[in-house]
């Protein structure tokens, strides 16, 4: 049997376009800033890049770093501030780039709290202001669960602090208008759509001050030193052009048919965050009396791959902060995530189900 | 046909190997790794396990290192190479409580545990065991230096051919339903074969030294890891000689175990008593008293050990003890009472009415032995066959008196 891939929030299998693009610069030595026709080649090539990414999000190319991921972009940014609020079910490249950040709860379908967020705001000192930073993400790695981004932001034009949100996740899932958002930063990611790994971008609003992190050169106008990753960039513009988002609620009919099927077999299993807006990609199972770890291992065995919450670098299965965030601590080593994309076909959405009943019942 | 289904495989189950799943417990060191490698080579499915034990980087005390040590990024690259499936799991809360903690506690009685044994009986043969059953695996390999061997149906365990690596003494506790699932596909090898075999299956492990310590104690130091399992539960007291003299203080009982020779913490007897009459002979710790916080010191002869008794028996050799205790009776045996010792020869005496409690008569007397270590005992014959074995509850010597 074809191992079936359902992990597309770890990294998505690369877009054709994504590879075409990039094979062609191969046998080119190209560096955007060498002012020979060589360089200026590369550069016109990176700026299509740009505008590929600029059109895709609606904002102007100016606003636009390129860098070497999403954990760059997010580090980039929250290095420039010297107080954090940002959520409790962020993603590492968040919660571990800010360890003294002031921590928001979500409530039980895995929101943000905004009042909390509202308090927070309100008791910042006046002088600190300039100098806070808001980070929330647009949609959740584990649960998919999407945020009140818009709100979110509006509280922080009224409190008058600067506004991030990690919508790495988010990119390629659901439209952004940047435009329409009161952002002041966003970060993205080129391989959770289909682009390369290894370059992201981070957006930051025209006007707003941000300074390079890296020593160096004075790449994408002084805010990210060193030599840009022009094959991972014009993957990552080819992947955003080609990227066809109406087949992304295609695949929502499909997850919740296969909800449906398994809850319908096994009424305990629990759907995390079924009550909240979600990524149309994304389901997060609870399986209670299987571990997660357990869980992925046997589908793995029977060649579907699907995830366990955070996995750690070496392999290891940790508990789920994210769900110990929605104070379902009890469930935290019993999730498993299922995430499609743009290859994910109805055949391999029924069969992950039908597998994921077949263990369940097995194990317990 | 039908006999090919009935035909034992390499690993004594009834089918090819390409229909066995095999889980190997690959801890990133040569031999596991090898194991692996064999039994790839075999045609069997096999699929890696390494277990997180114990948080690496608080174990070296380094600072941002990451809580999988090398071994675990070894495993999964020997894992890779062979193309097999690999897993990395999470026992780090059961081997803080199942191993551990039993070995603060035993230090801190006085004892000296060997916690290898524990987590062969608790998280290697239970949690990774029920693991491989679930995962539909047929046996749960494993890279240690012992055979499994069949005698008159029944699975025994026998001492590794290379008696220098032989590993049995850590595993005296296996139960039979364990043994009927565990393989040792090491056991017929020398290790200089395991290394060859590492270095034929191009496996970047095959060079990398044999661990020494106990894999949460990498330093060494064991009185360290104690007093991070136990902040508080640590007194200092008094060094004393046999013949009733203070010769010093000590910062815990847990430094020293029965035995020790260097690193006292007190000079040599001559200049601290300042009397001709002093000798000159090595003194070695030769008893402990948890309670009262003190270390007996005395020359050799005071561990003279000329019986020793063991608890919680666990007989590997079905058919031996099932009789109850009065037929093992007089029998003669070889004991291992420490890893590094060799057998030495003794006979059994079961102590009536105290079932699960066996003495041994040690033909020779034994110096050092101590409590909290087990005792494993061979067949007297036979004697790369293991009978059984417990762990050592009492070792009298003349030092006994004192505590």
């Amino acid at each position: 049997m074809t191992p079936v891939y359902l992990d597309y929030n770890a990294t998505a299998p690369l877009l054709p376009e994504a590879a075409k693009a990039m094979i062609s610069l191969a046998n080119l030595p190209a560096n955007p800033s060498s002012i020979h026709q060589f360089g200026r080649a590369a550069r016109s090539q990176m700026d299509r890049a740009r505008h590929q990414l600029a059109d895709a999000l609606a904002v102007s190319v100016h606003e636009l770093i390129f860098t070497s991921g999403g954990t760059e972009a997010n580090n980039l940014v929250l290095g420039n501030y010297r107080h954090i609020l940002t959520s409790a079910i962020e993603h590492d490249a968040v919660l571990a780039a800010c360890p003294d950040a002031h921590i928001i709860e979500v409530d039980k379908d895995g929101l943000i709290r905004l009042d909390q967020l509202e308090a927070a705001l309100e008791a910042l000192p006046d002088a600190d202001r300039a100098k806070t930073l808001v980070s929330v993400m647009a949609a959740n790695n584990e649960t998919g669960v999407i945020q009140p981004i818009e709100a979110v932001a509006d509280l922080c034009r009224a409190y008058n602090v600067a506004c991030h949100s990690d919508m790495i996740q988010y990119l390629g899932k659901a439209p952004i208008d940047l435009n329409q958002m009161k952002l002041n930063f966003a970060s993205f990611s080129a391989h959770k759509l289909g682009g390369p790994s290894g370059v992201g971008a981070l957006y930051c609003r025209a006007g707003q001050q941000l300074v390079s992190l890296l020593r160096g050169g004075g790449q994408e106008q002084g805010r990210r030193a060193g030599t840009e990753n022009l094959p991972g960039i014009i993957g990552f513009g080819a992947a955003v052009a080609a990227h066809d988002i109406a087949n992304i609620n295609v695949q929502a009919s499909w997850r919740d048919a296969m909800e449906a099927d398994i809850q319908k077999a096994c009424p305990e299993i629990e759907v995390m965050g079924a009550d909240a807006p979600r990524l149309a990609n994304t389901s997060a199972l609870y399986l209670p009396y299987l571990s997660a770890q357990k869980a992925v291992m046997l589908l793995d065995l029977a060649g579907f791959a699907v995830s366990a919450g955070a996995a750690c670098s070496s392999g290891k299965v940790k508990d789920s902060h994210v769900i110990t965030a929605m104070a379902r601590g009890e469930a935290a080593a019993n999730v498993i995530r299922i995430s499609a994309g743009w290859q994910s076909t109805k055949a391999e959405w029924t069969g992950v189900a039908k597998a994921i009943i077949e263990i369940y019942k097995a194990q317990h | 046909m039908a006999e090919d289904t009935t035909k034992l495989n390499s690993l004594g189950i009834a089918k090819p190997p390409a229909q066995t799943r095999v889980v190997v417990a690959m801890s990133g060191g040569v031999d596991s790794s090898v194991t692996a490698a064999m039994l790839v080579e075999e045609g069997y499915e096999v699929i890696g396990i390494t277990m997180q034990l114990y948080d690496h980087g608080a174990a070296i005390a380094a600072k941002g290192a990451c809580c999988a040590g090398a071994d675990i990024h070894d495993a999964r690259q020997v894992a890779g190479r062979l193309d097999i499936p690999h897993y990395v799991l999470d026992y780090e809360s059961l081997f803080k409580q199942q191993v551990m903690d039993d070995f603060a506690d035993s230090y801190l009685s006085g004892h000296t545990p060997i916690p290898c044994v524990r987590c062969n009986q608790t998280v290697k043969f239970k949690d990774l065991l029920g693991m491989a059953r679930d995962l539909g695996a047929d046996c749960l390999a494993t890279g240690h230096y012992v055979r499994r061997d069949m005698l008159a149906g029944q699975p025994i365990l026998r001492r590794g051919i290379d008696r220098d690596k032989d590993q049995s003494y850590f595993l005296f506790a296996t139960t039979p339903d364990q043994l009927d699932f565990v393989r040792f596909p090491l056991g017929s090898l020398t290790k200089d074969a395991t290394r060859a075999l590492a270095r034929k299956y191009e496996l970047s492990v095959s060079d990398k030294p044999d661990s020494q310590d106990i894999c949460f104690v990498p330093n060494g130091r064991y009185g360290d890891v104690v007093r991070k399992l136990r902040p508080g539960a640590i007194a200092p007291g008094l060094i004393k000689h046999i013949d009733g003299s203070t010769l010093g203080t000590h910062k815990g009982v847990i430094d020293y175990t029965i035995g020790q020779r260097r690193g006292l913490g007190i000079g040599g007897r001559k200049s601290e008593m300042g009397s001709e009459n002093a000798d000159n002979a090595p003194l070695y710790v030769v008893a402990i008293n948890a309670s009262a916080h003190e270390v007996i010191v005395g020359p050799q002869t005071a561990l003279a050990c000329h019986e020793v008794y063991l608890k919680d028996m666990n007989w590997v050799r079905r058919s031996d003890g099932q009789g109850g205790a009065n037929t093992l009776e007089g029998r003669k045996v070889l004991v291992k009472l420490r890893n590094t010792a060799p057998a030495t020869k003794a006979r059994l005496t079961a102590k009536a009415g105290e079932t699960g409690e066996i003495c041994l008569q040690l033909e020779a007397p034994e110096f050092g032995i101590a409590t909290g270590q087990a005792g494993v005992i061979y067949d007297g014959e036979d004697e790369s066959l293991m009978l059984g074995g417990g762990w050592i509850s009492k070792a009298p010597t003349q030092a006994d008196s004192l505590i």
